[in-house]
């Protein structure tokens, strides 16, 4: 029986990025203004989104914006006007704050809405709240079990994206929380930082082993996971699950490693969605091994992890 | 009565009406404190539901007792069911609310929008409050919220004062902010770093606090073989042997010298953090910053901040002292690193029980030890704090005593003013 193909989603820094990865078998990407994005590789101004959308529609694909930030007083005040601009030229837009889809659907109401506050996306009643208020697609924490996305996908109407490949965020300031400990240590966090923005990480005494990526921008401070997930072998669960969308996030990985991944992944959706029982080829996942930084295993994040409270 | 109560109020045209001061209860013991010493609502945790898995947390019968004792002394109860739930926390969840309604419980502080559609529907009459841990930060949000039901928003820590100006400018709904405690560096919600260190789920009070910890910071070095980027980068630290660790403590927030400005920009309820802090710690706080409302409330031009009111918060610190984000982005100054700096500590040495006016012998149930010889100072609600020393001691049946070393015992000693039931004795720790 062929099942639905899940949409390939990933990121891009650049137009150029763009491009490739529609190449690679991408279905979407996501994107954003820096100033209403978190995390994003890379920044768009709304020309470039334009263009962007002009790349997507050459490759049949779509383009997502970004803008999931905690928006505060002067943000708010704008949204309406970028809003406006932007719809005609997005497929979506991605919030976490009321205040984005308050706006969006004042402004702009036939623009699909995808819900994603990342840490606190945990549940399908809450999913199903978010889907009352005109969200067409839920994008749900990573810290899940496998076994709960397929629940939450059971008990909503709307589609359903996880992650699975790439790091993911685990924490976010808003605190300049490097740039203090910088001038904490007498040093002047322009000097100290600039050139070694989005290369830093920390390591925890006691975990000499795991690198925390750590940046800053004007959002605050973000701490990343010290694996990369990488669920290529259990691709079919979610296909047969009827998950809607899969996400390999590109944030501080190299445009070769993003394409290869992305390449990877569109053979083996294919290949799934003809046949869920098919195997993935092994070369496959050699070749993803082959280009991982061998500081950052691979795993399988929370999705057949247990946690505690 | 009535009449000169009109009179009053128009005699003095400059008077404030008074913010709600919202204190923390770890326990019933808590709660009696917290309302006694001038907490206008309490907020508790229940067996379920909660953000404080470690708290002392209260019974349903806890609760009854507690609402019992708030609603006599006029002050509110609220229950803090705050978690961020997965699929399988919402069993018995409408039975909970249900309960909490018939027992009285004034409002529950819910996060997850879920949760408050749960308890819209299981008790329609139950007011809810949206927790910190939705990271409010906008007027917007803030009506969503008021849109779907809420009464009332407590902000994001992350919020300025001129930001809470703005929002009540723009909204109507009751607006709560932290005044003293202590706080998440991440913003409410956004941190997994328990999750992901120890598997502990923060959003549903596992947190490790891992924020705290000790970490080091490194720059990735670029490798000069281009050939295979991603393979062999080397680490270079980004401090020396002798820098303090890389650490993401936040000082203590602390608003005691600007309740004026808070009041101003219209905050309806002043809340302070600390369902695990102690007794002593409850008292000390409450009290104080009673005090300044009042004070401030009581005539507004004429306020005057004492800097014995600080002295007396400081008393009951556990760390040094921050405004956080009311004026502008936390910095180094801000946080604590390497070794945390000593605060002055107080024991709770004992509780007053009784006061024999013709004699001044008060007697006293012993919390932690104190002896002859002791310096001790004595405060409680609406009165001045007195230092004295513990000249003599004696047991229940008037045999003398040299020092007080068991919990609970009862003791008499004379006290050079008067003292009050549920005065408390505090002691420096040496």
């Amino acid at each position: 029986m062929k099942n639905k193909k899940p949409e390939l989603v990933t990121t891009a820094a650049t137009l150029e990025e763009v491009e490739r990865v529609f190449e690679a078998g991408a279905d979407a990407v996501t994107l954003g203004h820096e100033r209403y994005a978190l995390r994003q590789p890379g920044h768009f101004e709304l020309e470039q989104i334009k263009e962007a959308q002009q790349i997507a529609r050459k490759h049949g694909g779509r383009v997502y914006a970004v803008m999931n930030a905690l928006m505060h007083h002067d943000e708010v005040g704008e949204l309406a006007g970028y809003l406006e601009q932007l719809a005609p030229h997005v497929d979506a837009v991605v919030f976490g704050d009321p205040s984005v889809l308050m706006t969006a659907r004042q402004v702009a109401p036939e623009l699909p809405l995808h819900w994603n506050t990342e840490t606190t996306s945990t549940n399908y009643r809450t999913v199903n709240f978010w889907a009352g208020k005109g969200a067409s697609r839920a994008i749900l924490a990573r810290e899940l079990s496998l076994e709960a996305v397929l629940e939450v996908k059971r008990n909503t109407r709307i589609e359903i994206q996880v992650q699975v490949h790439g790091m993911t965020c685990i924490f976010h300031s808003k605190r300049e929380l490097v740039s203090n400990y910088v001038r904490h240590q007498g040093k002047d966090p322009e000097q100290e930082i600039r050139a070694a923005q989005r290369r830093m990480f920390l390591k925890e005494d006691n975990r000499e082993d795991q690198r925390y990526p750590i940046f800053e921008d004007r959002h605050g401070t973000h701490i990343m996971s010290a694996e990369d997930i990488c669920m290529l072998e259990h691709l079919s669960s979610f296909i047969t699950g009827g998950i809607d969308a899969l996400k390999i996030e590109g944030i501080l990985k190299p445009l070769e490693y993003i394409q290869t991944v992305v390449s990877i992944y569109r053979k083996a959706i294919d290949r799934l969605a003809e046949n869920p029982h098919a195997d993935i080829d092994s070369g496959w996942l050699d070749e993803l091994k082959s280009i991982q930084d061998p500081a950052r295993p691979l795993g399988t994040g929370f999705y057949f992890k247990q946690q505690i409270y | 009565m009535l009449t000169q109560t009109v009179q009053s109020t128009i005699a003095s045209p400059t008077k404030r009406k008074k913010p709600e001061l919202l204190a923390p209860a770890g326990n019933l013991e808590k709660l009696k404190f917290a309302v006694l010493y001038g907490a206008d609502a309490v907020y508790i945790g229940g067996q379920k539901f909660g953000l404080r898995s470690k708290a002392g947390n209260f019974t349903y019968e806890d609760m009854k007792e507690g609402v019992a004792f708030a609603h006599a002394h006029g002050a509110k109860v609220f229950v803090a069911a705050n978690i961020i739930a997965h699929n399988e926390d919402f069993e018995g969840m409408e039975e909970y609310f249900r309960t909490l309604y018939d027992i009285g419980i004034d409002a529950v502080i819910i996060a997850d929008p879920a949760i408050v559609e749960v308890c819209k529907q299981a008790a329609p009459h139950l007011e809810i409050h949206l927790s910190t841990q939705a990271s409010t930060t906008n007027w917007q949000a803030v009506s969503f919220w008021a849109n779907e039901g809420i009464s009332r928003v407590v902000l994001a820590r992350e919020v300025s004062m001129e930001e809470i100006r703005q929002i009540k400018k723009y909204t109507d709904v009751e607006i709560e902010a932290f005044i003293h405690g202590a706080m998440c560096i991440s913003y409410s919600g956004r941190c997994v770093l328990s999750n992901h260190m120890t598997n502990r789920d923060a959003n549903r009070g596992g947190c490790a606090q891992s924020c705290r910890w000790k970490y080091d910071l490194f720059e990735e070095a670029e490798e000069e073989d281009t050939e295979t980027p991603q393979i062999g980068k080397t680490e270079l630290p980004m401090f020396s042997e002798e820098d303090d660790s890389f650490t993401m403590s936040s000082k203590d927030l602390c608003m005691i010298e600007h309740i004026p400005e808070m009041i101003e920009a219209g905050v309806d309820s002043l809340k302070i953090e600390g369902r695990m802090k102690t007794v002593h710690y409850v008292a000390t706080v409450v009290n104080t910053y009673r005090k300044v409302i009042d004070a401030y409330c009581e005539d507004p031009e004429g306020f005057v901040f004492k800097p014995e009111w600080m002295d007396e918060i400081l008393k009951a610190a556990n760390r040094p002292v921050t405004t956080a984000f009311y004026y502008g982005s936390p910095t180094e100054q801000d946080q604590i690193f390497g070794v945390p700096p000593k605060m002055a500590k107080y024991d709770f040495a004992g509780l007053v029980l009784d006061y024999d006016e013709k004699t001044g012998i008060a007697t006293i149930e012993q919390r932690n030890h104190f002896a002859v010889g002791s310096e001790v100072e004595f405060f409680g609600p609406k009165r001045d704090n007195f230092i004295q020393k513990v000249e003599e001691l004696w047991d229940e049946e008037g045999n003398s005593l040299t020092e007080a070393n068991r919990a609970m015992q009862k003791v008499k000693m004379r006290v050079t003013q008067p003292v009050k039931p549920y005065d408390i004795m505090r002691k420096e720790k040496k």
